[in-house]
């Protein structure tokens, strides 16, 4: 049962990633695709109908979590205090930044505050989430009731008293950055034209490099900290088929970026970010948020909820699940197609 | 201050402040799918306008609700840990239900009703209308449904390690004491919103920059007015207060300032409970009437605050006394006003009485203090028990995390929130003043066609 509820919370955690990825990677990149007003506000109406709902998988997600894994809920969210709290500032103005832009459409000074505003917090979330999974891989300092609490930084090393931010978890940050403005200009690329449709390929073209460095980087960073993260590929060698599915995700958005295929392009930054995720989850299994001291670690058995609510949980999320994907198809069907410079709404 | 403390203001202020909003959204859903419904039934282009003039400040204000609704799920985490251990086995579920089922919903079709009615065509835009108004009762629903679990809990057990496991999902979900606490709050989403369409429509109409509207807006706004207002009263009203008188008979002590066991207890209009000498100052009331339409007799017994041990009386009780006779009292005079609107707007006199007029468009903030000290009732009513009877609130807190931080990310929420005051009134006084000459211009395109 607990297997079960841990696939679906990655599942949707992997759904989250990819969708509110490629609108916070479109903020990130926000000033190198939209050169001047109109444009930027194309790169706003690109994502305008749809961010919103992309961040619902974030609170369904939490809501899963919640209920399913009640105890690692109340670990990791009063352990990760300040930068959670922070995060919830960031979305706050980021959603300022997408939805007041267009309030007053011809104020250049109003544009272009809400500009700053949604790039900045996109790039900050991007870091942010990027540095909290690598805080999960490296492990927390719980204690033996399995809570604990981090400062944003101490000495920046990844043993001892250690803080939200060392070189391990920002370098996760960096790959979360860079990984995410290369999904977000993917996107971009697909649903805009011409001139800046051509800008956001070359970001795609440029970034890939940035992104095969920075990953390859990352993979060997995560064997010094977290050794025993490939114990589970060893144990199940069909998981060696995600680090491949990884260079294959790569190798195929180099070669669809190229021909100028910007939806296959897209689809391969997606599915890069879902198997770097999941390759994350296959190693992390059964632990949940791992301690420095492995005997206080976190796993899907000691913080799962009841038996009753597990199972019938399993009877209402698919319904839900299902309705959810139905808006999801009409809603981006009505909105397909791509974005013109200079259309209202 | 000690981190409980201050947990406990964060969540207070945040909560209140966010719940601002979703009263408003939800009293405009179901006015919005009216007016659309109007438009479509008699192909009257001017209903088409109302409908979109609202729909727009309906985007703006569902904005604000949702990114100050977000930090509400993560602080039961961030500042509850310990009550997320111990309930969130039950709590967690009606809130990822909220999430599956009415966010995906409103954040889908929010999107296709203010963006998409030249691609959707009347019947689809109609139905995304009528869906965010579903999604955002729904959400209602999920979120009553949690507080009433802490309210009044139901279909669980303890278990081994202490922490509640559940054990009934209907009870759950289809829990007594959420289906009154919903009838009563979403009336009360209905009075803020039904109250801020008249108020509105009364402003155009005085300051005459769009009459033609304005009246709509006064008639509509009245007309559900009237009827909300009354329905918080009776039936709503009184079934909640049965509620609590069963349930939580502490609290209706604490409610009423009554301190002594009573036989016919008095109804306190106004009054001052001083907490020292165990009695209510200056008390005006009307004799045996709280006995009456408690237990339907003039000389039933109603248990005073002395029957209780101290250590179960709610921990604000003077705040949680004014709050339920602010309710009480703004609610009593809400019936007044829209029952002498009513009757005026069927006499054919109300577009003439600008004094009538300027006490419609002068009430509008009123409703949300009703609201907000509606639920202040309900949760400090609750107190000392963050789940009633089982858990309480001072066991809840976050251990872990330092009161410093706590006051930290409580001054930024002050801060930020502060920011989102400014720009939300900046944006609706701009709104209603654009607005305006939009509808003219509508008003001017219709007239032409005939």
């Amino acid at each position: 049962m607990e297997l079960i509820w841990f696939m679906i919370v990655a599942f949707m955690l992997v759904c989250y990633v990819i969708l509110d990825g490629f609108d916070i990677g479109a903020g990130i990149v926000h000033y190198f695709v939209g050169r001047n007003d109109a444009e930027r506000a194309a790169v706003i109406r690109t994502i305008g109908p749809v961010w919103d709902g992309n961040e619902v998988w974030l609170l369904a997600t939490g809501g899963v979590l919640y209920f399913a894994f009640p105890m690692l809920y109340a670990s990791a969210f009063s352990g990760f205090y300040l930068p959670l709290i922070m995060v919830l500032w960031l979305l706050i103005m980021r959603a300022a930044g997408i939805e007041l832009r267009h309030q007053l459409e011809h104020n250049h000074m109003w544009t272009s505050f809400w500009d700053f505003v949604f790039s900045l917090a996109s790039i900050l979330l991007a870091i942010f989430f990027g540095a909290a999974l690598g805080n999960v891989i490296r492990g927390v300092p719980l204690n033996s009731e399995g809570y604990f609490f981090e400062p944003l930084f101490t000495h920046w090393g990844t043993t001892g008293e250690t803080g939200i931010l060392d070189w391990f978890t920002v370098l996760s940050g960096v790959v979360a950055f860079v990984a995410l403005a290369v999904h977000g200009a993917n996107y971009l690329a697909m649903k805009t034209e011409d001139e800046m449709n051509l800008r956001a390929r070359k970001v795609v073209g440029v970034g890939w490099y940035a992104l095969v460095g920075v990953t390859v980087l990352s993979l060997l960073a995560v064997m010094y900290v977290r050794p025993t993260l490939l114990d589970n590929y060893y144990a199940l060698p069909i998981g060696w088929l995600i680090p491949l599915a990884v260079a294959a995700s790569l190798a195929a958005m180099k070669y669809f970026n190229a021909k100028g295929q910007d939806r296959n392009a897209f689809i391969s930054s997606g599915v890069y970010l879902a198997m770097m995720l999941g390759g994350a989850v296959f190693g992390l299994f059964p632990l949940v948020l791992p301690a420095l001291d492995p005997a206080n670690s976190l796993t899907v058995y000691n913080t799962r909820a009841g038996d009753y609510g597990l199972s019938v949980a399993l009877l209402w999320w698919p319904i839900g699940i299902i309705i959810a994907l139905g808006y999801y198809t009409f809603l981006f069907r009505t909105f397909k197609g791509k974005v013109k410079v200079g259309e209202e709404h | 201050m000690e981190s409980l403390t201050l947990d406990r203001l964060q969540f207070a202020f945040t909560v209140t402040y966010h719940y601002l909003f979703p009263q408003l959204t939800m009293g405009l859903a179901p006015l919005i799918v009216i007016f659309k419904s109007l438009a479509i039934w008699k192909k009257d282009e001017m209903w088409n306008e109302a409908a979109r003039f609202w729909g727009k400040i309906f985007g703006i204000t569902f904005l604000f609700g949702v990114v100050t609704g977000i930090p509400m799920e993560f602080q039961f985490g961030t500042n509850w840990a310990v009550f997320s251990k111990y309930a969130g086995g039950v709590i967690g579920q009606t809130l990822a239900m909220e999430g599956t089922f009415a966010f995906f919903l409103e954040s889908s079709f929010i999107g296709l009703f203010l963006f998409g009615e030249k691609r959707l065509g009347q019947a689809l835009h109609w139905l995304s209308a009528f869906l965010i108004f579903v999604g955002t009762w729904l959400s209602g629903w999920f979120i009553i449904a949690t507080n009433a679990w802490m309210q009044h809990p139901v279909g669980y057990e303890v278990a081994a390690d202490g922490s509640v496991h559940l054990t009934s999902f209907w009870s759950l979900v289809l829990n007594e004491w959420a289906v009154y606490q919903y009838m009563h709050n979403m009336g009360g989403a209905l009075v803020t919103g039904s109250f801020a369409v008249a108020a509105l429509g009364a402003f155009y109409i005085l300051s005459k920059q769009q009459v033609e509207f304005g009246k709509m807006f006064v008639k509509a706004g009245v007309i559900a007015g009237c009827l909300a207002s009354i329905w918080m009263l009776f039936p709503s009203g009184d079934w909640q207060g049965k509620m609590v008188a069963k349930h939580q008979p502490v609290t209706l002590a604490a409610m009423e300032g009554l301190f002594d066991t009573t036989e016919g207890a008095p109804l306190v209009l106004i009054g001052q409970p001083d907490m020292e000498k165990k009695r209510l100052d200056n008390a005006i009331h009307i004799p045996a009437a709280l006995s009456f339409i408690t237990y339907q007799r003039w000389d039933a017994r109603v248990k005073g605050l002395n029957e209780f041990p101290e250590d179960q009386h709610p921990d604000n009780i003077p705040l949680l006394y004014y709050s339920f006779h602010i309710m009480v009292g703004l609610g009593t005079i809400f019936i007044a006003i829209m029952v002498i609107a009513a009757i005026w707007l069927w006499r054919g006199w109300l577009f003439e009485s600008n004094w009538l007029l300027w006490i419609l468009m002068l009430l509008f903030p009123f409703p949300f203090i009703a609201n907000t000290v509606g639920w202040m009732t309900a949760e400090l009513g609750r107190q000392p028990w963050l789940v009633y009877g089982l858990f309480r609130t001072e066991e809840g807190a976050s251990h872990m995390v330092s009161s410093g931080n706590v006051m930290f990310t409580l001054l930024g929420f002050f801060g930020m929130y502060t920011v989102l005051s400014l720009l939300y009134i900046f944006l609706m006084l701009r709104r209603i003043e654009h607005g305006a000459e939009e509808l003219t211009a509508a008003a001017a395109a219709v007239g032409g066609e005939n």
